[in-house]
């Protein structure tokens, strides 16, 4: 043999052949199912569904890994079990008719039973034997068999019996599960843990605040890796469902496709063409914001490109809803009645938290939605703990993710105290629209904001978001000296602002007409001037012109006053004298 | 006592002639020589050559007497060493108080 031969052979060894359960989760848990031709123990309180898990197990042994099985029922009969699975959609009577099982009842009454001398088991070693050996069996299911202590008195030779059973079971090479109920402070009342040492698993049954939580934890798993943390199961019409929280890997597939959120200027806001598509959304806001008009809108785009989605309302009817939203212009019904939409109502309280998970989970996977909308998640608070809520909120994103599904989901946040269980889901979401209102001037507005979106270039703009007869519409808010301004205050500045631009207008067309006046009246005053410029260089041109003929006429008044002078002989050039000499002069 | 005089039928489940097995029938008949001589029949069913016989008396542990007759079914586990027990379960005796 060579060395690898060895390390392969050795790691083969190592690891524990394991026979898988086949019920949803649990396979999960323990790494691929219980150890093969071992013994598991299944232990807990009354009620909490040990019987149901170890028929299952068989069930599906047979159904899913043609392995048949044999129940040894010791505390109820075949006909009860017929009947009390059948709920489950486990079809006993067949399989036994098919001959793939065997469900053999073995009736312990103590009251006509005495003990006299030493005995042994070898009544239910042979009834096992016929019994595996009427069907093949691989798996054995023994329930409950503590019953046995209170058959018989002589516990010494019951336990070693009990132990050779379990020897003997596992010599046959088939792999069992054993049921027992939980003692005070012991796994199991008589303690046949101490037998059954490969594998231990408890399940509980608690209830917090009136609602009832069931859990499963690996308490032991001999040569096994194995999931240690408590997980929530639950019964359903599909058998047991494990939930293994935190087994969910952040595995899925994404995609950049991007689905259009129904009103588009939010796809605007969000870079360009809506969410992601498989992605998850958290619509959160105060009451009354329109958080679901909006989530209403985004199921009515989906449908109507042809794509189903699916509506969660843990507040409002059906019937309540597609009547709402008629009122902004949404006609719900048409696609309810193309089967492209669904509505599931109810109450979260109805359900314990994974029973919604799984109802979810359940519908999800037969509707094969593009879009789910859960409206509200913050009702799930009510049903759980935190810690709880965002664990199953967790889980359901993952699930929701893995099978490329849009999720809305919406949220009343009240502002000021975000619970712990808020808290997580806004870092588990991918993209987180808000809506607030805004209180001034009387009235209440809308907006609408980008808080996160993981890989898009969002838009950093508060929007004012409408509610109108047809659908949502986002406006722009006035952003001013005052703040931002929304509704009223918005329009009365707007209006403000229509009636600047008209008086500035005004004022110009004003201002423009003035200057054609003035130009008007320039160009009369210019014409006016030109006009009295020319009358005068009329005159003076005509003055020009008569220059010299002037000076001739002097000359001739001269000429002309001589003469006259000449009239007066004596003196005649005194006269002249005079004239032209100042008086007085010398 | 009618219970006394009737015919007593009583079946003894074994699997396989084990020292057990020895032991319960000699116990058995000496036992029934004693109290019930010349009113009882006694069967012997070996589990390991009918083992579906197991079922009808819900038989887990051998040997097993069951007084099937008369009515109503009683039973007694182990070898039958103690006879007195033995007695009391096939209530042949009255329970001790």
């Amino acid at each position: 043999m060579t060395e690898t031969k060895i390390h392969g052979s050795a790691v083969s060894m190592a690891t524990l052949r394991k026979t898988p359960t086949g019920i949803s989760g649990l396979d999960e848990v323990t790494g691929g199912g219980l150890p093969r031709s071992r013994s598991t123990l299944i232990c807990g309180p009354a009620g909490c569904g040990k019987t149901l898990v170890a028929m299952e197990f068989l069930v599906r042994g047979i159904t899913e890994f043609n392995e048949p099985g044999v129940f040894i029922a010791f505390e109820e009969t075949a006909q009860d079990l017929v009947e009390n699975h059948a709920s489950l959609g486990f079809d006993l009577a067949q399989l036994e008719a098919d001959g793939r099982l065997v469900i053999d009842h073995i009736d312990v009454v103590r009251a006509d039973t005495k003990e006299s001398g030493e005995w042994d088991l070898d009544g239910l070693f042979l009834r096992l034997e016929v019994a595996i050996q009427a069907v093949g069996a691989k798996r054995v299911v023994i329930d409950t068999i503590e019953t046995l202590f209170g058959a018989f008195s002589n516990t010494v030779i019951l336990r070693s019996e009990l132990s050779r059973l379990f020897r003997w079971l596992r010599q046959r090479g088939v792999t069992s599960v054993i049921t027992g109920e939980q003692g005070d402070g012991t796994l199991t009342r008589h303690g046949i843990e101490e037998y059954v040492s490969d594998c231990v698993v408890l399940l509980d049954h608690r209830v917090t605040e009136q609602t009832s939580t069931r859990r499963l934890r690996i308490l032991k798993y001999r040569g096994s890796l194995h999931g240690t943390n408590e997980y929530p199961f639950l019964i359903g019409e599909m058998g047991v469902s494990v939930l293994p929280i935190t087994s969910l890997g952040l595995r899925h597939s994404v995609s950049a496709e991007r689905v259009s959120t129904g009103v588009d200027r939010v796809d605007v806001m969000l870079g360009a063409g809506g969410f992601y598509k498989g992605s998850t959304v958290l619509v959160s806001g105060t009451a009354g914001v329109g958080k679901s008009t909006l989530a209403a809108q985004f199921c009515d785009a989906t449908c109507s490109r042809g794509e189903r989605a699916v509506y969660f309302a843990f507040e409002q009817s059906e019937a309540e809803i597609v009547r709402n939203m008629t009122s902004v212009g949404m006609d719900l019904k048409k696609w309810v009645d193309a089967g492209l939409l669904e509505f599931q109502c109810f109450r979260p309280s109805r359900l314990s938290l994974e029973a919604h998970l799984f109802a979810v989970q359940k519908f999800v996977t037969e509707f094969e939605p593009a879009v789910v909308v859960m409206d509200p998640i913050s009702d799930l608070v009510r049903v759980g703990t935190g810690v709880d809520v965002s664990d199953l909120l967790t889980q359901q994103v993952d699930f929701l993710k893995g099978k490329g599904v849009t999720a809305l989901f919406t949220s009343i946040f009240s502002a000021l105290q975000p619970t712990e269980a808020e808290l997580k889901m806004t870092s588990l979401v991918d993209t987180w629209l808000r809506l607030e209102t805004m209180e001034g001037n009387g009235e209440r507005n809308r907006v609408l904001y980008v808080l996160k979106s993981r890989g898009m270039a969002h838009s950093n703009q508060i929007r004012e978001f409408l509610l109108t007869g047809h659908g949502i519409e986002l406006a722009d808010v006035y952003v001013g000296p005052h703040g931002v301004l929304t509704g009223s205050a918005r329009q009365a500045q707007e209006a403000m602002e229509l009636t600047d631009v008209t008086a500035r207008t005004e004022e110009l067309e004003q201002r423009r007409i003035n200057l054609e006046r003035r130009r008007q009246s320039v160009e009369a005053q210019t014409a006016t001037l030109w006009r009295e410029f020319e009358d005068e260089a009329d005159i003076v041109g005509r003055l020009l012109s008569h220059g010299s003929t002037g000076n001739e006429d002097r000359a001739e008044q001269r000429a002309e006053r001589d003469r006259l002078r000449r009239g007066n002989p004596d003196k005649p050039d005194d006269v002249d004298q005079k004239l032209d000499t100042p008086v007085g002069a010398p | 006592m009618t219970v006394a005089e009737e015919i007593w039928h009583l079946r003894l489940y074994v699997a396989g002639q084990t020292p057990k097995s020895i032991r319960a029938f000699g116990n058995l008949k000496h036992l029934c020589e004693a109290h019930l001589a010349g009113r009882y029949e006694v069967e012997v069913i070996d589990l390991l050559e009918h083992p579906s016989l197991a079922q009808s008396d819900d038989i887990l542990a051998v040997p097993t007497l069951v007084r099937r007759l008369p009515k109503p079914l009683r039973k007694v586990i182990g070898d039958l060493s103690n006879t007195e027990r033995v007695l009391v379960g096939l209530r042949l005796e009255p329970e001790s108080p």
